[in-house]
């Protein structure tokens, strides 16, 4: 019998090791895994590289970890935000190091680490800084530039419904990196508001089949609050 | 300004953009003032707005009371979907960006030069956080990337070069550029002029831009 259903985050959490690469799903706010994250800080693992899109908004959520001191490095797209202070600190200090990627590159390097390919070509970044010394190839007349995956030890997602095979519904935008970040970790963790029975997910409706998931853990509902803008 | 003409508002410079945007159309609007652009599009015809975080048919602010912060633009404000919009995953939405669905995409910018490079992500200031988004893969992925901005900059320095001062978004990539003074196309060949503000002409244009501006093409209002 398969059971991913796990009944709390520090049992879900309890084998994330030191130096570890972290996926955390999220968009500024929607979509973040603040339960999850909230359990990675109180489980103590450090050294961590982290992989968002963002670097955290407030004081809460990954802003929260990082300010934890829990992370060696991020891989992100948009680390500057109306409310990115804690990151801001930490780097303008030197005790974060950065890797900022394109944001399609970020998706894709995700996507490919969870796709079994071993790194790809892409026109985007061609003739600028964030190109960085990577190979640069010709094809069909176009630049393009040689990615690699990114693979994460573990996934920390957001999802809004699960069963106990992993299947995983999310809620509007708040999908985002969720889907494919759960195909690029070893272990991908889902934070789910709704337990289903099995067979009560419509089939048709199912985003992440729970293949891509191996442990699934309720939280009660919360608001998703707003971050990342001036008001 | 002690000339006689005026520059286009802000709401003037959307409206003049979202008249270029035709019915049926695939639409990314950058953050800042692209974003503008929504307000004048035309209620009869069916553009279709994505946003890179996972929407395709985003519409307006929901009412206030009403904000939903799952349902959100790339600049992290709230939006409502429109029926037939539409939720994916980051992937499928660069896919969009990337592969050359979006008919296309409006940003902002620093710098522009007269072949196409757009410089809008970073200043390259000492010290300043950076950040880039999904500009580089707009800018290379749209099939035509207009940019929207002011020609001078407050010092009066034209935002328009010969080769861009501040690090690149993307090579040879921007097709027309809206000004608060004109409206420019540029090419490998350099820039050719689309239409002005009523009482500019093109050498006091040329003047302003320090760069040779072809002449409008006859069947092009001027």
């Amino acid at each position: 019998m398969i059971n991913k259903v796990v009944t709390s985050v520090a049992e879900a959490l309890g084998d994330i090791q030191d130096g570890a690469t972290v996926l955390i799903g999220g968009f500024g706010t929607a979509g973040i895994p603040n339960e999850l994250i909230d359990g990675l800080i109180a489980q103590g693992a450090r050294d961590l590289t982290v992989v968002n899109n963002n670097a955290g908004n407030g004081d809460q959520g990954l802003a929260a970890l990082l300010k934890a001191g829990r992370v060696r490095k991020i891989i992100c797209s948009f680390p500057r935000q109306a409310d990115s202070y804690v990151f801001d600190e930490l780097y303008r200090s030197g005790k974060l190091e950065l890797e900022l990627v394109p944001q399609g590159n970020l998706a894709e390097r995700i996507r490919a680490a969870g796709a079994g390919i071993g790194a790809f070509y892409c026109a985007t970044a061609y003739g600028t800084e964030l190109a960085g010394d990577r190979e640069v190839r010709e094809i069909d007349g176009r630049h393009y530039v040689l990615e690699y995956p990114i693979k994460g030890d573990v996934a920390l997602i957001k999802a809004e419904s699960g069963d106990r095979w992993g299947n995983l519904t999310y809620r509007k935008a708040a999908r985002n990196f969720g889907p494919i970040m759960a195909t690029a970790a070893r272990t991908t963790i889902a934070s789910v508001y709704d337990v289903r029975e099995l067979g009560e997910i419509d089939p048709e409706a199912v985003v992440t089949p729970g293949i891509f998931v191996q442990r699934v853990v309720p939280v009660p509902r919360s608001v998703t609050r707003a971050g990342g803008f001036k008001s | 300004m002690s000339s006689g003409y005026e520059r286009r508002t802000k709401q003037q410079l959307a409206q003049r953009v979202a008249e270029d945007i035709f019915d049926g159309a695939y639409v990314n609007l950058g953050i800042g003032m692209p974003t503008m652009v929504a307000n004048y599009l035309r209620a009869d015809m069916d553009v279709l707005l994505h946003s890179e975080n996972g929407l395709l048919g985003m519409g307006s602010a929901p009412p206030e009371g009403e904000e939903d912060y799952d349902l959100i633009n790339a600049g992290k404000q709230p939006v409502t979907l429109l029926p037939g919009g539409a939720y994916f995953h980051h992937a499928d939405s660069f896919t969009m960006m990337r592969g050359g669905h979006l008919d296309i995409c409006v940003l902002g910018a620093f710098q522009v030069s007269a072949t196409g490079d757009i410089a809008n992500w970073s200043t390259g200031e000492e010290g300043a956080i950076p950040a880039v988004g999904g500009a580089m893969d707009l800018a290379q992925g749209a099939r035509e990337t207009w940019v929207m901005m002011n020609l001078l900059t407050r010092q009066g320095e034209s935002k328009l070069v010969e080769r861009c001062a501040y690090p690149l978004t993307g090579l040879g990539c921007v097709k027309r550029i809206y000004t608060d003074l004109a409206t420019l196309e540029c090419s490998a060949e350099g820039l050719r002029l689309v239409d002005m503000v009523p009482g500019l002409d093109r050498e006091t244009l040329e003047t302003l831009v320090g760069l040779p501006i072809a002449a409008a093409r006859s069947s092009v209002q001027a």
